[in-house]
C-alpha cells in the first residue's frame, strides 16, 4: 500500500524527466525542415561518433551536426564511458526515434538543464521523502514498526543520510535520486549504489510484493514482465549513471620485478 | 549478496547484445572497442582484491542489464502494445460486415 501511494506522489518526477528527454528534444532541434513537435521522429542521421574538447569534456555528433539539450545547450558529458554509452544509445535507433529507450540521454539532459531549477539540498530533501515509507526491513538504527502509520524517523538519523547524499556531486546526485524514484526506497538505493547488490537483485528486492503476488497467483506477461523491464532498464540506466559520474580513471603501470 | 557472473560471461553478454541491436556491423561500433578495451584493460591485476576490477565489473554488469532489459521492454511493447487502432475496414470485417464502396469517389473526395 504504501508503496502504490509513493509511486503516485513521484509519478509525476518521473514523467516530468522521461517526457522532457522525449517531448521537447524534437521541438529544439534546429533544422529548417522540422515540422510541430511529434513525439515521433525519424532518424535523421547516419553515423554517431564522440569528440573530446580541449577541456576534457565529450560531446557527440549526429553525422556532422553537434547534439545538443533540449533546453538548448550543447550535450556534454564528463568521461568517455558515459559519452560512448549515449552515442550508442543514438546508434542503435532504427527509422524511428524511441525517445523513451534512451534512459542515459534522458538523465544527462536533466543534469545538464535543470529543468525545475533545484539545487542539491532540495534533491536530497526530495530523497529523504522516501525514508519514511521505506518498507524494507532495515537495521534497528533506523527504525521499524508494525503499525500502519511507519517508523519515526529522528533528525539524527535524517541528518546523516543528508551528509551522505551530499557527498556526491551534483551529476551522480540526479542518477541517485533518480534510483531512488525508480526503487522507491533509499535503502536499496545505497545498497546498489555501494555495489552490495546488482541491478536485477535490487528490483527484485524492490518488488518483492509482486513478486510474491506473483507466485501466489501467475503472472501476467504484458503487465508484470512489462514493468520489471522498464524498472530494470530505468535501474540500470540510473545506477550505471552516478557510478560514471563520480569516478575518476587513472592507469598506474607497474613494472614486474624479476 | 551481490552474486556476480564472471567478467567473460558479462562482456560476451554485452557483445551479443550489441549484435542483436545493430546488426552484422556490429563490431564497427563505438560501443564494441571500447567494451573490449576496458575488459582488457582491467584483466591485469598485481592486487589479490582489486576494488577497480571489483567496480568494473560491476558497472559493466549493470550496462549488460540496461541493454538486455530495453531490448525485452521494447519487444514487449511492440507484441502487446504497438498494434495501435485497427482501421474502419478492419472493425467492420470483425463482424463480417464490409464498408461499401462507391466508384465514383466519396462526396468529399477529389
Amino acid at each position: 500500500m504504501w508503496r502504490s501511494l509513493v509511486r503516485l506522489q513521484c509519478q509525476a518526477r518521473v514523467a516530468l524527466s522521461a517526457r522532457y528527454g522525449r517531448a521537447r528534444l524534437p521541438v529544439l532541434w534546429h533544422a529548417a525542415d522540422l515540422s510541430i513537435a511529434t513525439s515521433e521522429r525519424k532518424k535523421f542521421y547516419q553515423d554517431v561518433n564522440i569528440s573530446q574538447r580541449e577541456d576534457g569534456l565529450f560531446e557527440i555528433n549526429l553525422d556532422r551536426r553537434k547534439l545538443k539539450t533540449p533546453g538548448g545547450k550543447l550535450f556534454t558529458v564528463p568521461n568517455e564511458a558515459l559519452a560512448v554509452a549515449v552515442a550508442t544509445e543514438w546508434d542503435v535507433q532504427k527509422d524511428t526515434l524511441k525517445f523513451y529507450t534512451m534512459n542515459l540521454t534522458t538523465l544527462c539532459n536533466t543534469a545538464l538543464d535543470n529543468p525545475t531549477q533545484r539545487d542539491k539540498e532540495q534533491i536530497i530533501a526530495a530523497a529523504l521523502k522516501f525514508l519514511e515509507t521505506d518498507t524494507i526491513w532495515y537495521n534497528v538504527i533506523i527504525g521499524s514498526s508494525s503499525s500502519i502509520m511507519g517508523p519515526q524517523i529522528t533528525e539524527e538519523t535524517k541528518d546523516t543520510f543528508r551528509q551522505h547524499l551530499g557527498s556526491y556531486n551534483f551529476w551522480a546526485l540526479t542518477g541517485l535520486e533518480f534510483v531512488i524514484t525508480q526503487l522507491k526506497s533509499l535503502v536499496l538505493s545505497f545498497a546498489l549504489v555501494d555495489r552490495h547488490l546488482t541491478v536485477e537483485q535490487a528490483v527484485l528486492l524492490s518488488r518483492l510484493e509482486e513478486e510474491y503476488q506473483i507466485q501466489r497467483w501467475g503472472n501476467v506477461e504484458w503487465a508484470h514482465d512489462y514493468d520489471m523491464y522498464e524498472l530494470r532498464a530505468r535501474t540500470a540506466a540510473g545506477t550505471l549513471f552516478v557510478h560514471l559520474s563520480s569516478e575518476s580513471s587513472s592507469v598506474k603501470r607497474k613494472l614486474l620485478q624479476d | 549478496m551481490a552474486a556476480v557472473s564472471s567478467p567473460l560471461r558479462v562482456c560476451r553478454g554485452i557483445l551479443k547484445e550489441l549484435r542483436a541491436l545493430k546488426g552484422p556491423e556490429y563490431k564497427r561500433t563505438l560501443a564494441y572497442n571500447y567494451v573490449l578495451d576496458q575488459f582488457r584493460k582491467n584483466q591485469v591485476s598485481s592486487e589479490r582484491y582489486c576494488r577497480a576490477q571489483k567496480e568494473a565489473l560491476h558497472s559493466s554488469q549493470s550496462y549488460l542489464c540496461l541493454l538486455a532489459s530495453s531490448r525485452c521492454h521494447v519487444a514487449l511493447h511492440k507484441l502487446y502494445h504497438g498494434k495501435g487502432e485497427r482501421g474502419p475496414d478492419e472493425v467492420a470485417d470483425i463482424v463480417g460486415l464490409r464498408l461499401p464502396t462507391q466508384p465514383g469517389g466519396k462526396g468529399w473526395e477529389k
